[in-house]
């Protein structure tokens, strides 16, 4: 059966395993606010550089993320191409110079380096943070996830129904399947074969169970977390918690490192972009 | 003098959501470290009563209360079930939604964690409990990963861990399998002797809770406690029938020989019960009844030759499994959990796909059919039937089906109604379905197939969750289904009563195939096939040994005969 998620954990024995599940999360919000609000090429390349370090270091095969991976670079791809349809001389405007390739900045559509340039930086922004998602999700142990949301300051409420969710996945998939195909064999058709409308109508048939039986098993989980005192106390502990070891806390220095030297280049580049045609 | 751990006093209770109190002047007293079978139909209020003792009631079910109620020192009027969930365990019938952690280890600890409890204190805890239930090479299996019985085990350990003195149980047996119901009835008693719990099992099949002694069965009906004594006390007064509780098979045996239960000694164990005149008189009925040789059917309508299937390809679920179905069979489809039974329908279904063999319905290829095709052959019929309702009126769900075959609305209605009139369901056709019981909504799910006409239906638990009169009550509806409108019905089961009562033919899954395929009786007195299928050895065949009777699966054969007679002539 397919019970594997999209991207799944595997144990593997590296030191980004070994890390806590919230220094890997706070490394990976850090380094993706500063990294999207910064326009600085020199920064971007050079936490493009660290990530793909992290990424060879994390074992993790090409394989395993391919999918994912294809499907982020489509997206980028598309995004690129409209941004340059919508504004195709936005890079004119940032950079206040025009340095160009084809045709002349009086045309609607025209290619400057300034334009590719910004968009070169665009692209970094997608493909910097990439590397550190699949390093987050794959190295921690899903069960850790909600401890390290707990921790970053998230309530624990909230944190625990991303455990929870995890949890029964599997089972509402497996719900899915029982009933769809049951309602099939009633004559709804489904398939490619039907037209539109039905397939539609069909899909409802399949809707209207699978939500009544996930409402039973609701009220059953919620009785049994209350019956084990789940909510009472304004905090919780985490059976999975990792708790912070000294790479944890070299991690974090390096990380505000980091992002103090994103920070440093506003005030050099008095702004957020760094201007090489000046 | 003890003061009892539990007491109710004239106490009622009637749901905010009901007209009428559903618990009436209950009087009871448990005492620490006595163990308590509360038993009762459907609706007679004793899962109610199960959450007045864990205070689900009335925090989680408002209504109103009369007359006093205190469980370990609270009164459940103004306790919480935070407060109360330091004294009493709970642990629910489904043991895979109770199950909230995503691995073993962490669902063992969740109270723990719930109580802000250390890391090296959580561990320690978890260790132990995991040691003491057998669950120490699971902790880091997800719950995905783990059996019916052991994910009880797993809720076992959850309650255990809080060191909590009273442990209620809600329908422990309903989704496990013979073998690991007998096991988990073990282990409470053990536990409970152990830890000197105080112990209440809700769960009306008597029979398997009485395999280890009980000190006390209250037995309750339309809200009010009919019965509250030693078990011997109650099952002597035989009046299990009228309270629509299931005798044990034993004691229906004895009294079928002319046994007065009244003269028998320790009854509540088919290992313990004794008497003056049982071997002469068990000795005497079965020389008296001749075994007949029923009339099976011979003429094939499917035919299964060396199935294969597997989910991942190195471990094959299904493996060169050949079986014939004849026309008008009834027959019971029974194996360990796990064991491919559920695997099997799906393949004759088509919702799952063969990796190698032949399926011909009479002589049809059934690999050439469709999901939708072969249902017009076979209808399958789940075990939830909140799974296959997609309707809100009763007659449309019926309807359904024939209306996606594009029949006219005049041929539509004569079809259902005659469907309806069959099941028993004509009266209520324009009814909504959420007014409809458990069983009728089963019911209403059996109807929507039957009326596709099909040659073969398959059941998976038809009777799973329903008290002695509805479990009766489908029986004899599929009963007179088979005989009246000659559909071949095959029903996947735990039930050894209902394999053994209503079915002619038992084929037993072990190992991806078929490890015996006959009469229901010779299955359940062979004891390498019991034990390879995790099936439970029928009292009937303890009884026979114990008397010393010429041969126990005559016995059994005799005592199904005698009561499929009983039966018809009713």
């Amino acid at each position: 059966m397919n019970s594997q998620l999209l991207i799944g954990y595997t144990v593997r024995d590296t030191f980004l395993n070994r890390l806590s599940g919230s220094t890997k999360l706070i490394g990976f919000v850090a380094l993706s606010i500063i990294g999207m609000v910064t326009y600085d090429t020199r920064f971007l390349l050079g936490v493009l550089l660290i990530s793909l370090i992290l990424f060879h270091f994390s074992k993790i095969k090409y394989h395993e993320v391919a999918f994912v991976l294809q499907v982020i670079v489509a997206f980028a791809i598309l995004n690129l191409v409209m941004v340059y349809v919508f504004a195709p001389s936005y890079g004119i405007t940032i950079y206040g110079t025009h340095h160009m390739i084809l045709g002349s900045p009086d045309h609607y559509f025209n290619l400057s380096w300034e334009q590719l340039f910004y968009e070169f930086n665009l692209l970094l922004k997608y493909i910097f943070a990439v590397p550190l998602a699949l390093i987050f999700l794959m190295t921690t142990n899903p069960s850790e996830f909600a401890a390290s949301l707990n921790k970053i300051g998230v309530s624990y409420r909230i944190s625990y129904s991303v455990a929870i969710a995890l949890r029964y996945i599997p089972d509402v998939q497996n719900d899915y399947r029982t009933i769809s195909l049951a309602q099939q064999a009633r004559g709804y058709e489904i398939s490619r074969k039907a037209k539109l409308m039905t397939r539609a109508r069909g899909a409802v048939q399949i809707i209207m169970p699978l939500i009544l039986s996930s409402l039973d098993r609701i009220e059953i989980i919620s009785q049994a977390m209350e019956l084990r005192r789940f909510g009472h106390n304004k905090k919780r502990t985490w059976y999975m918690a990792q708790p912070f070891k000294r790479n944890d806390y070299l991690a974090l220095i390096i990380i505000v490192l980091i992002v103090l030297v994103g920070i440093a280049l506003f005030k050099v580049n008095g702004g957020r972009f760094w201007n090489p045609f000046k | 003098m003890v003061e009892p751990i539990i007491s109710f006093k004239d106490f009622g209770f009637q749901y905010d959501s009901q007209s009428e109190p559903t618990l009436k002047h209950i009087n009871l007293d448990i005492f620490p470290g006595e163990k308590v079978l509360l038993a009762g139909p459907s609706g007679s209020g004793k899962s109610t009563l199960g959450r007045c003792i864990n205070g689900l009631i009335p925090q989680s079910y408002p209504g109103e209360i009369t007359g006093s109620a205190t469980v370990a020192g609270h009164d459940i009027k103004d306790s919480s079930i935070f407060e109360l969930s330091f004294s009493v365990g709970t642990v629910l019938q489904d043991p895979d939604s109770q199950f909230v952690g995503l691995s073993v280890k962490e669902d063992i600890a969740f109270s723990l964690e719930n109580d802000e409890r250390s890391q090296t204190e959580m561990r320690a805890a978890t260790k132990k409990w995991a040691e003491r239930l057998d669950l120490k090479p699971l902790l880091d299996h997800s719950p995905q990963g783990i059996s019916g019985g052991q994910k009880q085990r797993v809720a076992m350990a959850g309650v255990l861990i809080d060191e909590s003195n009273i442990l209620l149980f809600d329908e422990p047996l309903a989704s496990l399998d013979p073998a690991s119901g007998k096991a988990s009835i073990e282990l409470i008693d053990h536990l409970a002797r152990q830890q000197n719990l105080t112990v209440v099992i809700i769960e009306h099949r008597l029979e398997d809770v009485l395999q280890r002694p009980i000190d006390r069965l209250v037995v309750l009906k339309d809200g009010e406690i009919v019965g509250n004594d030693k078990p011997s006390a109650i099952l002597k007064d035989s009046l299990m029938q009228q309270l629509g509780l299931r005798e044990p098979l034993y004691l229906s045996a004895l009294q079928l020989a002319g046994v007065k239960l009244a003269d028998c000694e320790n009854i509540d164990s088919v290992e313990t019960v004794a008497g003056d005149n049982i071997e002469s008189a068990l000795q005497r009925w079965t020389a008296g009844v001749t075994l007949q040789e029923p009339a099976l059917p011979t003429d094939p309508l499917l035919t299964l030759k060396n199935l294969n299937f597997s989910y991942n390809r190195n471990q094959p679920v299904i493996d060169g499994l050949n079986l014939t179905i004849n026309r008008g069979d009834m027959l019971s489809l029974v194996g360990r959990n796990g064991t491919g039974k559920s695997t099997l329908s799906n393949l004759i279904t088509g919702f799952l796909k063969l990796d190698g063999g032949a399926m011909k319905l009479e002589g049809q290829d059934l690999m050439q059919l469709s999901v939708k095709e072969r249902a017009d052959h076979i209808g399958y019929i789940l075990q939830d039937p909140n799974q296959m309702i997609s309707k809100a009126m009763i007659f449309d769900e019926v309807a359904a089906g024939l209306r996606l075959r594009g029949l006219t609305d005049e041929e539509v209605e004569h079809q259902v109604n005659g469907t309806l009139k069959v099941c028993g369901l004509y009266e209520f056709r324009h009814w909504p379905i959420s007014a409809l019981s458990f069983g009728q909504k089963k019911r209403v799910t059996i109807a929507a197939i039957l009326v596709l006409n099909p040659e073969m239906i398959i059941l998976d638990e038809p009777t799973a969750g329903q008290d002695l009169r509805h479990y009766t009550e489908m029986m004899n509806f599929l009963e007179k289904l088979n005989r009246e409108q000659r559909v071949t019905i095959m029903l996947i089961t735990h039930d050894m009563h209902l394999m053994l009562e209503y079915t002619q033919r038992a084929v037993v899954l072990a190992d991806g195939g078929v490890l015996m395929d006959a009469r229901p009786a010779d299955v359940l007195t062979n004891e390498a096939v019991i034990e390879k299928a995790a099936l439970a050895k029928t009292s009937l065949f303890t009884l026979a040994e114990r008397y010393h009777l010429p041969s126990a699966l005559d016995f059994v054969a005799k005592f199904v005969q005698t009561e499929r007679e009983v039966r018809s002539h009713e």
